[in-house]
């Protein structure tokens, strides 16, 4: 067992699968001989050669069409977008090409590759280098949209990505690459769709993705400790396709329901959830769904700022602890 | 009208080099015989397809290549089983010049059960994978970078299939171009991109929104490709350039981009009645066309009109056959509604 950096494990991650699979190749901008912008796939290059191991031009349709074109014949590529906000850049490929292939060939084509990106705020970047996009990605039908907060999950994770005959695109969070966490020595190889009860409680459930997670569970700690609420936290980890049946057993257990969302806050993730939370266990809830999000804003760069926007245990906790008390938003 | 007129007296002046014979010939009649039944079959299945359109039996849009036949026929008669086609929405003829049936393409534009993808794809995405049909994009340029990805993999592979792209001059204009030109030629792809340059984009014509003469080649030195410009109009010609690029790419010299010069003689679409052509245009084209052009030259090498007649009944009859198995044909059964969103053949996306 080695403590691994969430950066590392993404290198290990793909490290294991190029083992395993000679089909598996990489590709994206800076990836190779500089090992990426976020020092994440340091040493992949070195290992597995110029011909597995490809740098590219910054050409992010390129990328992303010559990741499909492989993938629909036989390989079963992992692209990099750098910052998940450039995937507005090649987003015709995420939401017309890749997704739709399946379909409209009457099942003749699939498309099993994996985009990586970087997503996510907290790092100081400003408006185009901190967006949580998660969202942008979830609503297409086609497509696997996965987010781990962990070491160990990101290798998993990223495992059964590779492994998955869809498209998948794959949210690592750059505000974690530098966290630590134990990661079992050998292969390991996770599931899609499935969520993590991190955290088991009887009170209330926080559901959270990516960064958030991290949030969430300092804020469960808290509300236990100073306010005597029992939360149970969930790391919702994959959100195409979407374990609810963690999710809703959870709401009907806890009876509560509060989401914490880096995403803007308009058609943010957790607003799919509480719409499936108020259709299907509505009987069991005891007071309103709240979502805890991003305000309807660009990100600002300045450091207090960015702070103020992004959900932190302080705001969760003040939030649950008033819902739960009774009080009105 | 000067653009064209230009082009045509270019094209004219090239022909006066002295007259080809069997003899002196690269090309023998067996591969002749060959273009001049792809072009006519092409040629009446999508006249059918015109029919079949204001019968309100095809329905949706359809783009015709009237008038590009030898395009399509001189690069799919180039090409080996195992090529890789990329076409766009305008894919009917390369899909055909493939060998796929044409009762599976008209069952597509009909949405039919018999149709290449039972009716779920429609005329602007034909696809048949077993014929090497990877596709027909409806998005303009973004096959370009597609075809890119199914050559590296022949790369990285050693397969030795080469990928070929069919694209409009419009096509030149967007992004997606310029990024898959560099990366096919840094990595040395085994692509062949083919421009049908007919003039237009939908309605505008290329000359009005591009800075160069000619929207493809032009541009090639940028991603230091040689300049390539073919008669559009003459399969023997295409067929020839087309072969070279094939033979590079195999040899693993990287992509070639060729622009063929041609003329589509409807509208860009079934709804366009293409008003915007200056007067006599048309007429011009259509002393070249292509199937005429062929038609000429096989009689001067011999070949006789009952020959050629013989080939234009099948091809007819080969229609009017596909029709009817195709308005025999059901409609896709409702189950396929919600078929193949994923790999495993469903569409839940939840537990
Ligand atoms: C990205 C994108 N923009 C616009 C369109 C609409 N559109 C469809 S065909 C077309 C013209 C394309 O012209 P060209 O590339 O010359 O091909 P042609 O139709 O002449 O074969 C346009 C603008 C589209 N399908 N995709």
């Amino acid at each position: 067992m080695a403590e691994l950096t969430y950066r590392d494990a993404v290198a290990r991650g793909i490290a294991q699968e190029m083992e395993r699979d000679r089909n598996v190749v990489f590709l994206g901008e800076d990836i190779a001989k500089a090992g990426g912008v976020f020092k994440a796939t340091v040493g992949l290059y070195d290992k597995f050669g110029p011909t597995r191991v490809r740098d590219t031009p910054i050409s992010e349709q390129a990328i992303l069409g010559a990741a499909m074109g492989a993938a629909m014949t036989g390989l079963r590529p992992i692209a990099e977008i750098m910052f998940a906000d450039f995937a507005a850049v090649c987003f015709d490929y995420i939401a017309n090409e890749f997704p739709k292939l399946r379909y409209m060939t009457n099942g003749q084509l699939g498309c099993p590759l994996v985009v990586r990106t970087g997503n996510g705020g907290g790092a100081r970047f400003g408006a185009q280098h901190s967006q949580s996009i998660e969202n942008w990605t979830m609503m297409i039908p086609g497509l696997k949209v996965v987010a781990p907060s962990s070491p160990i999950d990101v290798v998993g994770l990223l495992a059964a990505a590779v492994r998955d005959n869809d498209p998948v695109i794959f949210h690592e969070h750059k505000a974690l690459y530098a966290i630590k966490g134990e990661v079992p020595d050998g292969e390991i190889l996770d599931k899609l769709g499935t969520a993590k009860i991190l955290r088991s409680g009887r009170d209330a459930t926080i559901l959270a993705l990516g960064l958030m997670v991290h949030r969430a569970m300092e804020a469960a700690e808290r509300l236990a400790r100073d306010h005597g609420i029992d939360c149970e936290v969930i790391d919702v980890r994959s959100l195409v396709p979407l374990d609810t049946n963690t999710i809703l057993n959870s709401i009907s257990k806890t009876g509560r329901l509060f989401t914490v969302e880096e995403n803007p806050r308009l058609c943010g993730w957790g607003a799919e959830i509480a719409s499936i939370a108020v259709d299907e266990v509505f009987w069991d809830l005891d007071g309103p769904i709240v979502r805890i999000t991003t305000p309807h804003i660009p990100l600002p760069a300045a450091d207090h700022l960015e702070d103020l926007a992004l959900p932190n245990a302080d705001r969760i906790v003040e939030r649950i602890s008033r819902v739960m008390n009774g009080s009105r938003l | 009208m000067i653009i064209a007129t230009t082009r045509m007296d270019k094209m004219a002046a090239k022909k006066t080099a002295g007259p080809l014979t069997l003899q002196n010939d690269d090309l023998d009649l067996e591969t002749r015989m060959e273009l001049f039944r792809l072009q006519v079959e092409i040629r009446v299945c999508e006249k059918k397809a015109n029919d079949l359109f204001f019968q309100n039996l095809i329905k949706g849009t359809s783009h015709l290549s009237l008038g590009q036949e030898a395009i399509a026929a001189g690069v799919a008669t180039a090409m080996r089983p195992g090529d890789k086609s990329f076409c766009t929405y305008r894919g009917h003829a390369h899909t055909l010049a493939r060998g796929v049936p044409m009762e599976k393409v008209l069952g597509e534009l009909m949405l039919r059960d018999n149709g290449l993808m039972r009716g779920k794809g429609g005329s602007m995405h034909l696809t048949s994978v077993e014929h090497g049909v990877m596709g027909s994009y409806a998005i303009i340029g973004a096959h370009l970078p597609i075809a890119c990805g199914a050559a590296w993999r022949a790369q990285y592979l050693g397969d030795d299939d080469v990928s070929v792209c069919f694209f409009g001059d419009g096509t030149t204009n967007i992004g997606a171009f310029h990024e898959a030109l560099n990366f096919a030629a840094i990595w040395k792809l085994p692509v062949v991109f083919i421009c049908e340059n007919n003039l237009y984009m939908e309605y505008t014509p290329i000359a009005d929104v591009t800075a160069v003469e000619y929207p493809a080649a032009d541009r090639a030195s940028a991603y230091g490709l040689e300049r390539i410009i073919v008669d559009g109009n003459d399969a023997d010609a295409v067929f020839r350039v087309a072969q070279s690029a094939f033979d590079k790419a195999r040899a693993g010299d990287g992509p070639s981009l060729i622009e063929c010069l041609t003329y589509r003689h409807s509208g860009h679409s079934r709804a366009d009645p293409a008003k915007y052509r200056p007067e006599g245009e048309l007429e011009q084209w259509l002393e070249r066309d292509p199937i005429k052009i062929y038609r000429d030259r096989l009689r001067e090498f011999g070949v006789s009109d009952q020959q050629l007649e013989a080939i234009e009944a099948e091809a007819k009859r080969k229609v009017e056959a596909a029709t009817e198995v195709c308005k025999a044909s059901p409609p896709a059964p409702t189950e396929l509604l919600t078929a193949d969103v994923y790999a495993n053949g469903g569409w839940e996306w939840r537990n």
